[in-house]
């Protein structure tokens, strides 16, 4: 047998355990409320945008989250035990967005983090959540999941990402509304992501991006760029994002007027939580838009849809039932429902009893393939990417109808599909 | 002596302490010191030499994206050092322009630099990353042999450098050049019929205080990881400043206790109300009515008038 050595200095961490120990047995021995490991909670962690420029994201994220955490603990909780949830607000800042996980892993002790949105504050908080080792769900869109960018322990199962988004609807607009687009977009990161993947799918489908307008991400008006666009524009295809949104959209309007205009094709994110009733947006009438889920409740919408409408709080117009001028981000905050209903999967798939089995848990949500339209993805069906940690699903292109949103296209989930560019399998731990 | 041994004893304290921070309290102390040599920087320029300055995010962020550039083809050991001379070339480079201005004018001009290089950051996505920034892989964050990416190497580098930065800057500030910084912050125009450059005096001080604050930005890239825009926007201007006049300006320690209870403020608040901006803000409001000079200011003037 080999001698052991023993050091006889204290690690920082045993030092810890001991005062820790010594602290309980100091206030009376073991208290009362420890369980047993079996029926104690599982704590997840949701880093949310509640303050910042994803504030109104952050509001309806957590409404949903609340909604499925009820219907979660309701159905029997997580291999029959209790859900909590610990909501710690990021600012939609990267900095705070990695204090925040470690937060919620140090010290809440959450099993698993979800939620985050905006890509900077993914990025910023993903090493540290590799660090930690702990299971980061992220409800982003952005690309850098599937890019291979992040790690073993960042996922996006709740969300297609935006290359797959612009891939899927681009042999429709190419095909329905005209092959020669001009493209109006943020002149940063989520911007250029539309600009590269969506130039390169039109193209593909033998269309033509015949301009590329980015917009400064300071700019506060926009008519000086309208000129800009080419007479033999047939499809304008706009995203912005931002507290200039609104304005965006209006000058858009105002620049057309009541004359002849091209096929206007835009991303939802441009009008998420803004009321397409708005006055100066009456231009819309007629064009079409990018939906993760139909803000407006359609006549085929599934029981599952249905329920889960119902559930966040949310009216057939896409508003919140408790005021109708609270308008959802309806498009991406299915992402949370969907990812906590992952987790749940995942947990019990792996057999998860503490954070000691955080990597079977990652391990078990690699192993997933299809997820089944229903109660746990009231979106759609689904298929996940193991290896680029990345899923996909349906996206739905609507008309603007009388002020509400029409769905006219779905896409198929083979649409948005690429070639993989990472294995975060092969990764260790 | 008295100075020295109080500064020695922080150092050490903060060596101790880590035997028995909690895991969540020990990396967050270690954000803190690498915060506190920004605001130490920031302090040089304004508390020291009267520069009021609305551009050092630009210092950090230059200090931060060499670092995190350089370490993509070079050892970390190298990136370093040249993270630390960006945010001093950087400061320099604009401290020749903008030192020919004072007061406001010198805030808007100082401001208007930041925000060209924040914006020069979005606009070269392929190569900064843009808003989005990019993540520092763990084996380029190898730092002569130390894992920064592990929590015991990350709080003990923070600790070196905080330790190196702080010892200089007592040592800066009891200097003859450190009391010609005050001389300009007290009377510039009496300085000057004394014999001084008060050009040349302010423009060390700002590329010194650039240096500190490339050497936070280069060393929060290695130890957390990250390398992202938002380091370069008016917030990370703002933020020196209110640590600094938290703990108190023109004060050796007033930096780190300033960064360290505005952490706190906000982490703590934050879990308690959507208002966390607000708690600071009436904490700021409380300062400047009840103890102007910030902490350690107020502590000097009521008896340790010894503290440098």
């Amino acid at each position: 047998m080999k001698p052991q050595m023993i050091n006889a200095t204290p690690s920082r961490r045993s030092v810890l355990k001991g005062l820790t120990a010594g602290g309980a047995l100091a206030v009376g021995g073991f208290p009362g409320f420890l369980q047993a490991q079996s029926s104690a909670p599982i704590k997840l962690g949701f880093q949310l945008h509640r303050t910042g420029i994803g504030a109104a994201y952050g509001r309806w994220y957590e409404r949903t989250t609340q909604a499925a955490l009820k219907r979660l603990n309701e159905a029997g909780g997580i291999n029959g035990r209790p859900v909590e949830v610990i909501f710690e607000d990021d600012g939609t800042d990267p900095k705070r967005g990695s204090e925040v996980v470690e937060k919620l892993a140090s010290q809440h002790g959450c099993d698993a983090i979800f939620g985050p949105l905006f890509s900077h504050v993914v990025i910023g908080s993903a090493p540290r959540a590799g660090e930690l080792k702990v299971p980061y769900l992220v409800c982003s869109e952005g690309f850098h999941v599937a890019s291979g960018m992040l790690n073993r322990w960042t996922l996006q199962p709740g969300i297609t990402d935006v290359r797959a988004q612009v891939t899927a609807m681009a042999p429709w607009v190419t095909q329905t509304l005209g092959k020669k687009v001009t493209m109006v977009f943020p002149d940063y990161a989520f911007g250029h992501d539309h600009r590269d993947f969506f130039t390169a799918a039109v193209e593909a489908q033998g269309g033509e991006v015949i301009a590329q307008l980015a917009i400064p991400p300071t700019e506060t008006s926009f008519t000086r760029y309208f000129p800009r666009i080419p007479a033999e524009t047939e499809v304008l295809y706009h995203v912005m994002v931002g507290p200039a949104v609104l304005t965006f959209v209006k000058e858009l309007g105002e620049f057309y007027g009541s004359g002849e205009k091209p096929q206007i094709f835009g991303f939802i994110d441009s009008l998420e939580a803004v009321d397409l009733a708005s006055p100066g947006l009456e231009f819309l009438e007629g064009t079409h838009f990018w939906e993760g889920q139909c803000r407006t409740q359609q006549p085929d919408a599934t029981e599952a849809e249905i329920a889960y409408r119902a559930a966040v709080g949310v009216d057939a117009n896409g508003a919140s039932v408790a005021d109708p001028k609270d308008i959802s981000t309806y498009s991406h905050m299915f992402s949370c429902w969907e990812t906590l209903f992952i987790l749940k999967a995942g947990m019990e798939a792996a057999g998860y009893q503490s954070t000691a089995d955080r990597k079977k848990l990652v391990e078990a949500i690699e192993a997933m393939t299809t997820m089944s339209a229903g109660t746990e993805h009231p979106q759609g069906d689904k298929r996940f990417n193991g290896k680029t940690h990345q899923v996909f699903g349906h996206q739905f292109i609507s008309r603007v109808e009388g002020g509400k949103l029409i769905r006219v296209h779905t896409t198929s989930l083979e649409d948005g599909m690429y070639d993989d560019m990472v294995d975060y399998t092969t990764q260790s731990f | 002596m008295k100075a020295l041994a109080l500064h020695l004893a922080l150092i050490g304290a903060l060596l101790a302490v880590q035997v028995v921070l909690p895991p969540y309290h020990y990396t967050n102390v270690a954000r803190v010191m690498v915060l506190a040599v920004y605001a130490m920087g920031y302090n040089i320029a304004f508390g020291y030499t009267g520069l009021l300055s609305l551009g050092h995010a630009l210092f950090f962020a230059a200090g931060m994206y060499a670092t995190g550039l350089a370490v993509h083809s070079a050892p970390a050991l190298l990136a370093l050092p040249l993270g630390m001379l960006a945010g001093a070339a950087m400061a320099l480079a604009v401290g020749l322009l903008a030192l020919r201005t004072a007061g406001v004018a010198f805030m808007i001009v100082t401001l208007m630099f930041a925000q060209a290089g924040y914006l020069t950051i979005l606009y070269y996505g392929p190569v900064t990353g843009g808003d989005e920034g990019f993540v520092l892989a763990r084996e380029a964050r190898m730092l002569a042999g130390l894992d920064l990416s592990a929590d015991g190497p990350r709080y003990l580098t923070a600790l070196a450098i905080f330790g190196v930065a702080l010892l200089a800057n007592l040592a800066l500030v009891r200097s003859g050049f450190g009391r010609v910084m005050v001389a300009m912050r007290e009377n510039e125009e009496r300085s000057r019929m004394l014999g001084y450059d008060p050009f040349r005096t302010k423009l060390i001080a700002l590329t010194l205080s650039g240096l500190y604050s490339g050497t936070a930005g280069a060393a929060y890239a290695l130890m957390f990881g990250y390398v992202g825009a938002s380091f370069a926007a008016i917030q990370y201007s703002i933020l020196p400043l209110l640590w600094v006049l938290l703990g108190g300006a023109g004060t050796v320690l007033g930096p780190f206790f300033g960064a360290l209870l505005m952490f706190y403020l906000i982490d703590l608040s934050s879990s308690v109300t959507d208002a966390s901006n607000l708690v600071v803000g009436v904490a700021l409001l409380v300062l400047v009515l009840f103890a102007p000079k910030g902490i350690l200011g107020t502590i000097r003037e009521r008896g340790a008038r010894w503290l440098p």
